[in-house]
């Protein structure tokens, strides 16, 4: 009898569902998979050693090329961490308007993830429903900061400039038609038979395994343990607003869709609630900590001490005092945090960013095996990877 | 009656048919793309684009080489060399701006105290060459005459926020 060897398939770097520069390395027997071996770094840019040598201000810009499908979220872990080292608290109005943004960016990620994840399986439809309702928000962050992705918005001590007038109308009038929308994704998907072939039973995690693995974001949540860090420490407003946490029964890819999705509609209850209280309640939207920001336009122009702060702000920065702090955010794809040490300069001494998609495609050859070659695609999707923060 | 009622969904394809029938009202439905280049979605006055060198009314360049864009710039991107001038003012010899190495995060504009270094919502310019892309001194004051009235608009609408 002749002897049958395993086949060995490279998977990516190249693959249009490999979600960006994945390279895996797939041993099959037929068609199943006897182990996946994710080969990561290919987007490695050394962002961390960078921000070393940038002052506090500058690193801004860099975090949102982290995880740049949802870049708010990447700053607001950062914005916290210096905040915390530094012992101050952004202003209520601040902490509302990033919370408002930080919910927008979850919707235009799982907007992404359910787009794409259904492209990966082969509906395309969703796709195209999903993008439209991504360039609303789109929109907002550029009506904002100026960018339509990068934004730079929330700085440590708040964010860079107040809303416009006339924005938070749009945003509103945004949450009253979204949950429309999201019954649509799920008139496509939710019952539709070959979604639930492909899904249902696909990539099971139970509770054990997704503690074991480090799991956290929809990932954890789909797999039954209700974790939210959004809950269980709250940061900025979080504590005043109420929402539910949606949280899976069996832990496979389905579970994990259902997550998501009604994550959509809790995170848009959020933006309501953020709105509700944004429309009545003015004030300031940087700290009074004036190290933290610029003097306004006005006083530089005028005075010759505001110049001074301005030029000081602008080269030297600001001393973040010495010691380490790690902040964490519910970032939508899981737990991001942003791990500081300082050494009482104007610099970071070292930052460490811990990144959930990392820890989330360790699992994948745990997930994949036993599956098919197609099942690979689903579990890859699932997991929501982007790898500007797997390989940062 | 469950059971039956499962069976007949099952058997008419019954949500396939309304996921279909949902892409057919969109079919008659108003589209909502936007024709790009001949439609244009508006942007807002922050919209940070490609970047400016503006003058004063009287024809005098606002730069005065204070070097504070230089410095905040996070990638590097700016390269400025200046000198004393004839009038003993002192002014820019060099301003450069790489825009395949810029970000725009708009540090620079923000940083800038005489509202010199701008950026427009003009952001199409790309081009076949990456020498193209190497913005010098001239080539930005050019962008900032072209775009001068759409600047201080945009300046003055967002003022109060500034």
């Amino acid at each position: 009898m002749a002897e049958i060897k395993n086949y060995t398939l490279n998977f990516g770097p190249q693959h249009p569902s490999a979600h960006g520069v994945l390279r895996l390395v797939l041993e099959l027997d037929g068609e199943v998979v006897e182990r996946a071996e994710p080969h990561i770094g290919l987007l490695h840019r050394g962002t961390e050693k960078l921000f070393e040598q940038k002052t506090y201000l500058q690193n801004v810009p860099y975090f949102d090329r982290f995880d740049y499908v949802s870049m708010m979220a990447n700053e607001h872990a950062y914005a916290l961490a210096v905040e915390k080292l530094m012992g101050i608290e952004a202003p209520e109005r601040a902490q509302y308007i990033r919370v408002m943004y930080a919910e927008l960016t979850r919707i235009l990620n799982h907007c992404l993830w359910l787009g794409a994840s259904a492209l990966d399986i082969g509906a395309m439809t969703v796709f195209l429903y999903c993008f439209r309702e991504r360039e609303d928000i789109f929109d907002f962050y550029e009506e904002v900061s100026g960018a339509r992705m990068h934004a730079a918005y929330f700085r440590p001590g708040g964010v860079s400039q107040d809303l416009p007038e006339g924005l938070l109308e749009k945003i509103k009038a945004f949450t009253e038609t979204f949950p429309d929308y999201v019954d649509e994704y799920e008139t496509l998907l939710t019952e539709n038979r070959i979604w639930k072939q492909r899904n249902v039973d696909i990539g099971v995690v139970d509770k054990e395994a997704a503690l074991a693995w480090g799991f956290s974001g929809p990932m954890i949540r789909g797999s039954g343990i209700e974790w939210d860090l959004r809950k269980t420490q709250p940061y900025d407003a979080y504590d005043k607003i109420e929402f539910d946490i949606p949280v899976g029964a069996t832990g496979d890819c389905y579970d994990r869709y259902l997550v998501r999705v009604e994550e959509m509609r809790q995170s848009n209850e959020i933006i309501r609630q953020c709105i509700e209280w944004l429309a009545v309640n003015d004030g300031p939207i940087k700290s009074d900590d004036a190290r933290l920001h610029k003097p306004s336009r006005a006083s530089m122009k005028g005075d010759m001490e505001a110049l001074i702060h301005h030029f000081k702000h602008f080269s030297e920065g600001y001393h973040v005092p010495e010691g380490e702090v790690y902040a964490a955010v519910e970032h939508p794809k899981g737990e991001f945090g942003v791990y500081l040490v300082s050494d009482g300069s104007n610099k970071p001494y070292r930052m460490k960013v811990r990144a959930s998609g990392f820890a989330h495609i360790e699992a994948l050859d745990y997930m994949c095996r036993g599956h098919m070659l197609a099942d690979v695609v689903t579990i890859l999707g699932t997991q929501d990877i982007v790898f500007g923060e797997v390989d940062r | 009656m469950r059971f039956i009622k499962h069976a007949l969904k099952t058997w008419l394809l019954w949500e396939l048919v309304k996921g279909l029938a949902l892409t057919m009202r969109y079919f008659f439905k108003k589209s909502i793309t936007v024709e790009y280049p001949e439609e244009r979605t508006p942007l807002s006055p922050r919209f940070r684009g490609l970047h400016a060198l503006r003058r004063y009314e009287s024809g005098e360049e606002r730069c005065i080489a204070c070097k504070l864009c230089e410095v905040i710039c996070p990638a590097l991107a700016i390269v400025i060399e200046s000198e004393e001038r004839d009038d003993g003012s002192r002014r820019t010899t060099r301003y450069d701006i790489d825009m395949t190495k810029c970000i725009y995060c708009g540090l620079c504009q923000e940083a800038c105290p005489v509202d010199a270094i701008v950026e427009t919502q003009h952001f199409e310019y790309a081009s076949e060459t990456r020498e193209a892309l190497y913005y010098t001194k001239d080539m930005l004051l050019e962008v900032g005459e072209q775009y001068e009235a759409q600047i201080a608009a945009n300046i003055k609408a967002d003022a109060p926020y500034r």
